[in-house]
């Protein structure tokens, strides 16, 4: 089994899909594996990340397992 | 106990409304406001419009927002809908109801609960026109809306 990483808003676009399973391990690793523009645009200050539902306050020390999700959030726009 | 629901399929405002009048005979007054898609013409119209949702978080913190309202004002009742998925001119989008004893409650607790929807709830919006489809970023206007609470 592997992690998911789950795009939202544009970064669906950028991505090319909505979902990417990846194997686990430290974010950082994680992210040097996908393409680098990508990667540029998933760092933005204004993308929050969500580990399983939860909103992280510092990615910094992130460590994918098996089975997490971990979503790349853009600023929202709703209503 | 609010009623929290974040619907597919198009819903009818009137219909919900009235159902929601009807649940709670006891309230004095009963606010609502309703989202709908504009209709525009010329050469930059939205002909449709997408809401994306995460199903992780955005059902989740629509029902925190609704226990956020409830606890903050006396209501009786509280309704939040909110569409996803691909909508046209004319389609309700998101429809806010609240019913209290007194009409100052349900007024603050039905625009506490848009500001909110509107700027820190989970959607992702875009919108197709002409040129094809479009994300659109939040407004600042929605973020000093949210300075208001």
């Amino acid at each position: 089994m592997a992690a998911r990483l789950v795009f939202l808003g544009r970064l669906e676009d950028l991505a090319g899909t909505g979902e990417l399973a990846v194997p686990p391990g430290p974010l950082e690793q994680v992210l040097a594996a996908l393409d680098p523009a990508l990667a540029v645009e998933l760092l933005g200050e204004r993308v929050r990340m969500a580990l399983n539902g939860a909103l992280l306050g510092d990615a910094g020390a992130v460590v994918l397992a098996e089975g997490d999700e971990l979503a790349f959030l853009p600023p929202v726009s709703g209503g | 106990m609010a009623d929290v629901r974040l619907l597919g399929d198009a819903f009818s405002a009137a219909d919900e409304l009235a159902a929601f009048t009807a649940a709670h005979p006891h309230a004095g007054g009963l606010v609502s406001f309703l989202g709908q898609v504009r209709r525009e013409e010329g050469p930059h119209a939205v002909e449709a419009l997408e809401l994306k949702h995460y199903a992780a978080m955005t059902l989740p913190g629509m029902a925190a927002l609704a226990a956020a309202t409830e606890a903050r004002w006396r209501l009786d009742g509280l309704l939040i809908l909110h569409r996803y998925g691909v909508m046209h001119p004319g389609d309700p989008i998101v429809l806010v109801a609240a019913a209290a004893r007194h009409r100052r409650d349900a007024f603050a607790a039905a625009d506490f609960a848009m500001d909110h929807l509107k700027s820190q709830s989970w959607f992702w919006k875009r919108e197709k026109t002409a040129k094809g489809w479009r994300w659109i970023e939040p407004r600042p206007d929605d973020h000093r809306d949210l300075a208001r609470w």
